[in-house]
């Protein structure tokens, strides 16, 4: 296992500085995702222009793979669609969890988060924003939970 | 400490790589370096010799406990009963009536939640506990708080992680029913006052039940030198199986309590009109018990006592001081818990860095810590953090592995400069 393969430039540089980082009032929608085995938390907050989301943003406290993770999905999605998202979604989870995995199309700087799979107590950390997401996007209310 | 079993048998200077060796595990590499096993509050590791007596049951003397004739049966029965002997003399215990075998600390405090206090419990009744509890000595409490309409207190600590002992004397009040308290706190380290606590709560005839899961690795317990009333531990951080706890109390409550589980083993006669208990300990032993798992424990007892109880606390407080010192010195890194008597375990911050992401580059270099919440989420939320790194020492452990661990802070440091 190397450390560099889960500290890649681009997460250290996400995790300093999270971009899209704090609220959004009023958002179109709005959940609260928490891993319970580290007590990792965000918020996220959407807003919509149609079916696309015009803003992402996210506050909590979290290690460097679930705030970069956080900040790169936001910066990834913002403009895009609901159906874009769910496709991101899939391509993520996937990259996150199957070694053999091989993204259909370009994951842009997401794709750094690929050294994740080979810590697996890693994965949830990275896939908490994305379910958070998820459950923003079925306007859910209720608390989220990678567990 | 009066019993002569507990006094040191070896007046030799402490040889930490003698104890090692007994440990089998310790020799195993991880991601390429040899493990340094820090994680000994979450679960300690287990010497060849428990491993061994738990081995040997199956092989040898395996049958049920209590309910043959056979050969067998007798022989696991007498290792069992042997065990609990060993505990009883451990922690010195008035008799072995008050030796309740449960599955860990979990259970004896919910034992003692729902068969003495539930009954016992009045609406505005109160159950004092401290802000420094194990989820395990908080959620049993407020369980049984909805159920009876009584509520919970939570007597206040300081900066240092130690309990404010004038505010814990003002909660108890005409309505406190039951002290519930950590003897050494698996989060911090803090080893409570418990001697004056227990009196304060004595003097109030309120009673007294210490979890003790981090306190027995570590000192010497006799639960009647310290007066108290229960006495929860495990033994899996003591070296022995894990799925054994025991739940020590004074033979008159534990008298006066229903049984908690109904089954085989707890009765002396069932028809459908009615049942009659077995006497103590069995009454709170219903069904089939973990029979290798308490041999194992008694193996653990064994080995504590060979090595020598006082040689061991004097051996991790050293550790305890190295390992202060050197990761005071780390810039950025801030200790959670500071306690002046405080047990050898070392939660700590550092600046930048997240718990989560320090374990992982720990356990890259084959360290293993504890990064989280350890169960005890109100500490974390007194100082402010949402998780602390926690290195819990044992008596295999080395000044060496403490070096390696303030290396592999400097090393995450770096990662994330």
């Amino acid at each position: 296992m190397d450390l560099r393969d889960l500290y890649r430039d681009v997460i250290v540089d996400h995790n300093r500085s999270p971009r899209n980082f704090g609220r959004l009032e009023p958002a179109d929608a709005h959940a609260e995702g928490v891993n319970p085995l580290c007590g990792d938390r965000l918020d996220l907050y959407v807003t919509f222009d149609g079916e696309r989301m015009r803003e992402l943003r996210f506050e909590g406290k979290g290690c460097a793979i679930s705030v970069a993770s956080a900040s790169l999905m936001t910066e990834t999605l913002k403009g895009r669609t609901r159906a874009e998202a769910q496709r991101w979604f899939e391509a993520m989870h996937a990259l996150l969890t199957r070694p053999d995995y091989q993204p259909t199309f370009d994951l842009g700087k997401l794709a750094a988060l690929s050294g994740v799979r080979e810590f697996p107590a890693r994965v949830k950390c990275a896939s908490l924003c994305w379910h958070t997401l998820n459950a923003a996007l079925a306007r859910s209310s209720q608390p989220v939970s990678t567990e | 400490m009066s019993a002569p079993a507990r006094q040191s048998r070896e007046r030799t200077a402490y040889d930490v790589e003698r104890v090692r060796a007994d440990f089998p595990i310790l020799a195993r590499e991880v991601n390429g370096h040899p493990l340094a096993y820090l994680d000994n509050g979450a679960s300690a590791q287990r010497p060849q010799s428990v491993i061994q007596a738990e081995a040997r049951y199956y092989e040898h003397s395996h049958a049920n406990v209590h309910r043959g004739v056979h050969t067998l049966s007798q022989e696991a029965t007498a290792a069992y009963e042997a065990a609990r002997e060993k505990v009883r003399a451990f922690v010195n215990a008035a008799s072995e009536r008050e030796v309740i075998f449960t599955r860990g600390t979990t259970e004896s405090i919910n034992l003692v939640a729902q068969s003495y206090a539930r009954p016992r419990l009045k609406p505005g009744d109160e159950i004092l506990v401290s802000w420094l509890e194990h989820h395990a000595n908080i959620v049993p409490w407020q369980l049984v708080c909805q159920q009876t309409g009584a509520q919970l207190k939570v007597a206040p600590i300081d900066e240092r992680g130690e309990l404010r002992v004038a505010e814990f004397e003002r909660l108890l009040s005409p309505r406190t029913r039951l002290v519930a308290l950590a003897h050494v706190s698996n989060a911090l380290g803090t080893i409570l006052p418990v001697r004056e606590l227990i009196a304060m709560a004595r003097a109030r005839s309120v009673p007294v039940l210490l979890d003790g899961a981090q306190a027995v690795p570590h000192l010497s317990v006799d639960v009647r030198d310290l007066d108290v009333d229960f006495y929860a531990f495990s033994s899996h951080k003591m070296y022995g199986p894990t799925g054994v706890g025991v739940l020590y109390g004074r033979e008159a409550l534990l008298e006066s309590m229903p049984p908690w589980q109904g089954g085989g083993d707890m009765i002396l006669t069932v028809t459908f009109e009615k049942t009659t208990y077995n006497a103590l300990p069995h009454k709170f032993e219903a069904g089939t018990p973990n029979i290798a798992g308490v041999i194992g424990f008694g193996a653990a007892i064994d080995y504590l006592l060979g090595v020598g109880l006082e040689r061991i606390a004097a051996y991790e407080h050293e550790l305890l001081e190295y390992g202060t010192a050197r990761l005071a010195a780390i810039a950025g890194l801030r200790l959670i818990g500071t306690a002046r008597a405080k047990a050898a375990l070392l939660s700590f911050v550092l600046d930048g860095v997240h718990a989560h992401d320090l374990g992982t580059i720990l356990d890259a270099d084959g360290i293993a810590v504890r990064t989280g919440h350890h169960c005890a989420m109100p500490v974390m939320d007194f100082f402010g953090v949402p998780a602390t790194v926690r290195a819990s020492l044992a008596l295999y452990n080395t000044r060496a592995e403490l070096d390696r661990l303030a290396a592999g802070v400097e090393r995450a440091r770096q990662v994330f400069r």
